[in-house]
């Protein structure tokens, strides 16, 4: 088992011919996930890689593929508009990788998917993924923009909000030959779909996930509120890291969401907080994967 | 991105929040004819204003000696005096760090009578992914000392972004922070405008601080912004290109605005040791990691998740700018990006730059194999990490040693 997707989740990619989304949608199908439509207005009847159809609207390729996910590629200006897009259409999970939305779109998403069935993850994002049976973890559903090969197929769930760091946990994993359950990346960005709090539950519930790896950073408290959730229900062993202890405050650390601000989102605030909570916190992000297996 | 007070209060004014009249200036020459309008039109005395992005303005000490980068003037000569002993000087206040900032600018305001500070900003709320108000009664003071001492004096209200703010809830504002009768009203105008230019501008800030309430020419009390500051959302900025012009690139350092150019997030800081590093979360740990061995880090440095050849260069140009600089850790978790494709890179740019700085290379994922032989190979003193752990003692030895 897995959260999120399964090897077999039928995915449509929003911005398949645009160079990025392009790229990207091609790596997937590469590593065995079932890309079965793009969508790019005006481009309907068309075909990617000779073989993905294209549709004009994310309706019309959802009725027709019946792909319950989708990826997002599309420029930050178009962004909010394709969110909503795959929320109007019921899918049942939007990924969104553009990096840059402007806050308020963010907001006004937000609000508008309030009482909706869709599940977003992102935006600012690297994806998802539930690795395969395969060679280098082939055959499994990558949402997103994450290395397929680092991964392996396993028992270890890894949340994060960074994209590299997210990769840098998979690989001592799977180094160590620990594999995965699903690895998501919930993004960077002040306002996202998806919280850690929500996937720490999504992984409690998951029989197949037996221990956890949290990866946090700067900013905002929402590693505080999973930790006091955690204390309370988790029954899984759960390691963190947080990012960003040497970080100036007030100063906005690549990501949007990372920053330091008014005192609040301190790296040491953070940390404090997953103590209390019974997490183990890795001393360093080079022993992410080395504290886990220590605690299991 | 922030800007000056001056801009802050324009794009204010112009959504019908009430600022001092006053005038903007860039040399001594023209401030006598902005004092002696405002005394004319009945100013009893004026204010002179530092015009830098930073706070503690007004308790600042500019580095020629002189006290307070805000100054309150009776007359047109004081004020001239005052804004030539200003204007191109380097003010340090509790914000500016000990280098302080150089002056260009000022603003130039009348100065009414103060009956009461409070304290207004329109910001995001993280926890609901609302836009929240806060107002506080304690106006004039640093808010977070406010927070921490006494957090009932500070009132809070949500705003369904479906309809913004609704004008019950800026009375209920006014009314918390003890207004009553004409100023109810007013003080629900002043919020309406104050939460407008947030949600206009794409702003990730807006606060007032001192809202005042002042004694007017004609003796009635009116509700004004006193003091104004806003800061920008980065990612909104393409669809503003009126704010966009207000960036002042003499505010920013000049590393952080080259690199800027190249698409590259650079954060300076004091130490010795620079990074560069793909992926802002890997860059912060990579700092960190540092840190945990006894180094001190002298940047953030983010190339981008995918880090292309041309920005890793781009990169090593501009950390090698920085004099305190002694070396160089290079944290590249090359996913998707081809490892050997990376090292050729550092190879060529250590080459151009003419690095003579140890520097350690930590290189992961993709054809890494190949990516390491050509750092092997390049005939360069490239020392090599085989983990970030690895990586960090290294470059902290080399410096030690």
């Amino acid at each position: 088992m897995s959260i999120l997707v399964k090897p077999d989740t039928k995915v449509l990619v929003q911005g398949i011919t645009g160079s990025f989304g392009a790229r990207h949608a091609k790596l997937s199908l590469d590593y065995g996930t079932q890309i079965v439509a793009g969508v790019t207005p005006g481009k309907g009847g068309q075909l990617f890689e000779g073989k993905v159809p294209i549709f004009d609207t994310v309706a019309e390729a959802a009725q027709v593929t019946g792909a319950t996910a989708s990826a997002i590629f599309v420029p930050p200006a178009f962004a909010a508009d394709a969110i909503l897009e795959g929320v109007d259409a019921g899918l049942d999970l939007v990924v969104c990788i553009t990096e840059g939305i402007p806050v308020n779109d963010m907001i006004k998403v937000k609000r508008a998917m309030e009482g909706r069935r869709t599940r977003l993850i992102g935006p600012n994002c690297p994806g998802i993924v539930t690795p395969g049976e395969g060679k280098d973890s082939h055959g499994g559903c990558r949402i997103g923009i994450a290395p397929g090969y680092i991964h392996k197929k396993g028992h270890i769930g890894v949340l994060s909000r960074s994209g590299t760091l997210t990769y840098e946990a998979v690989w001592q994993l799977t180094s160590k030959g620990v594999g995965q359950s699903t690895c998501v990346g919930i993004g960077g960005d002040p306002v996202n779909g998806t919280s850690h709090l929500d996937v720490i539950k999504l992984f409690n519930d998951d029989p197949d996930t037996h221990g956890i790896i949290m990866i946090g950073e700067i900013g905002g408290s929402a590693e505080e509120e999973a930790a006091a959730w955690i204390a309370e229900h988790c029954s899984k062993p759960v390691v963190g890291f947080i990012a960003g202890a040497t970080a100036p405050p007030g100063r906005r650390m690549g990501h949007a969401g990372a920053i330091v601000s008014g005192g609040k989102g301190t790296a040491a605030a953070k940390i404090e907080a997953f103590r209390a909570a019974g997490i183990s916190v890795a001393e360093t992000p080079s022993v992410m994967a080395e504290t886990l297996l220590k605690r299991m | 991105m922030n800007i000056h007070e001056f801009q802050a209060k324009q794009l204010l004014a112009r959504r019908g929040v009430a600022i001092p009249t006053g005038s903007d200036i860039t040399t001594p020459e023209a401030a006598p004819a902005i004092a002696q309008q405002l005394f004319a039109a009945g100013a009893k005395r004026v204010v002179v204003k530092s015009q830098i992005h930073a706070g503690g303005r007004g308790k600042g000490t500019f580095t020629n000696g002189l006290q307070g980068g805000v100054k309150v003037c009776a007359t047109t000569e004081e004020a001239v005096q005052r804004a030539q002993a200003m204007l191109g000087q380097v003010l340090v206040t509790k914000q500016t760090g000990p280098a302080g900032r150089r002056v260009n600018r000022l603003l130039i305001e009348t100065a009414l009578p103060i009956k009461k500070e409070l304290y207004l900003a329109v910001l995001l709320d993280r926890v609901t992914s609302r836009p929240v108000i806060m107002a506080s009664t304690e106006g004039g003071m640093d808010i977070e000392e406010v927070a921490a001492k006494t957090p009932e004096k500070i009132v809070k209200e949500s705003v369904d972004p479906a309809v913004g703010l609704m004008p019950f809830q800026a009375r209920r504002i006014a009314v918390a922070l003890g207004l009553r009768g004409d100023l109810i009203a007013a003080a629900a105008k002043l919020l309406a405008g104050v939460y407008r230019t947030w949600l206009e501008c794409d702003a990730s800030l807006v606060e007032i601080n001192p809202l005042c309430i002042v004694e007017g020419p004609d003796g009635k009390d009116i509700i004004l912004a006193l003091d104004a500051k806003a800061g920008l959302d980065d990612n909104a900025l393409f669809r503003h290109k009126e704010i966009l012009a207000m960036r002042d690139l003499a505010e920013e350092s000049p590393l952080e605005v080259e690199a800027s150019k190249f698409a590259l997030n650079y954060i300076k800081l004091d130490g010795n040791i620079a990074c560069l590093v793909n992926g802002a979360g890997l860059a912060m740990a990579t700092m960190d990691i540092i840190k945990h061995y006894g180094g001190d880090p002298a940047n953030f440095l983010d190339v981008g998740g995918g880090a292309s050849v041309e920005q890793v260069t781009a990169a090593f140009k501009i950390i090698m700018k920085d004099p305190n600089v002694k070396a160089i850790l290079v944290n590249i978790f090359g996913g998707i990006m081809d490892c050997n494709v990376i090292a050729t890179g550092i190879v060529a740019a250590v080459k151009e730059t003419g690095l003579k700085l140890p520097l350690v290379v930590r290189l992961e994922g993709n054809n890494v194999v190949a990516g390491k032989q050509t750092l092997a190979n390049s005939g360069l003193t490239i020392i090599s990490g085989d983990s970030m752990a690895d990586a960090a003692q290294k470059v902290v030895k080399a410096i030690a040693g």
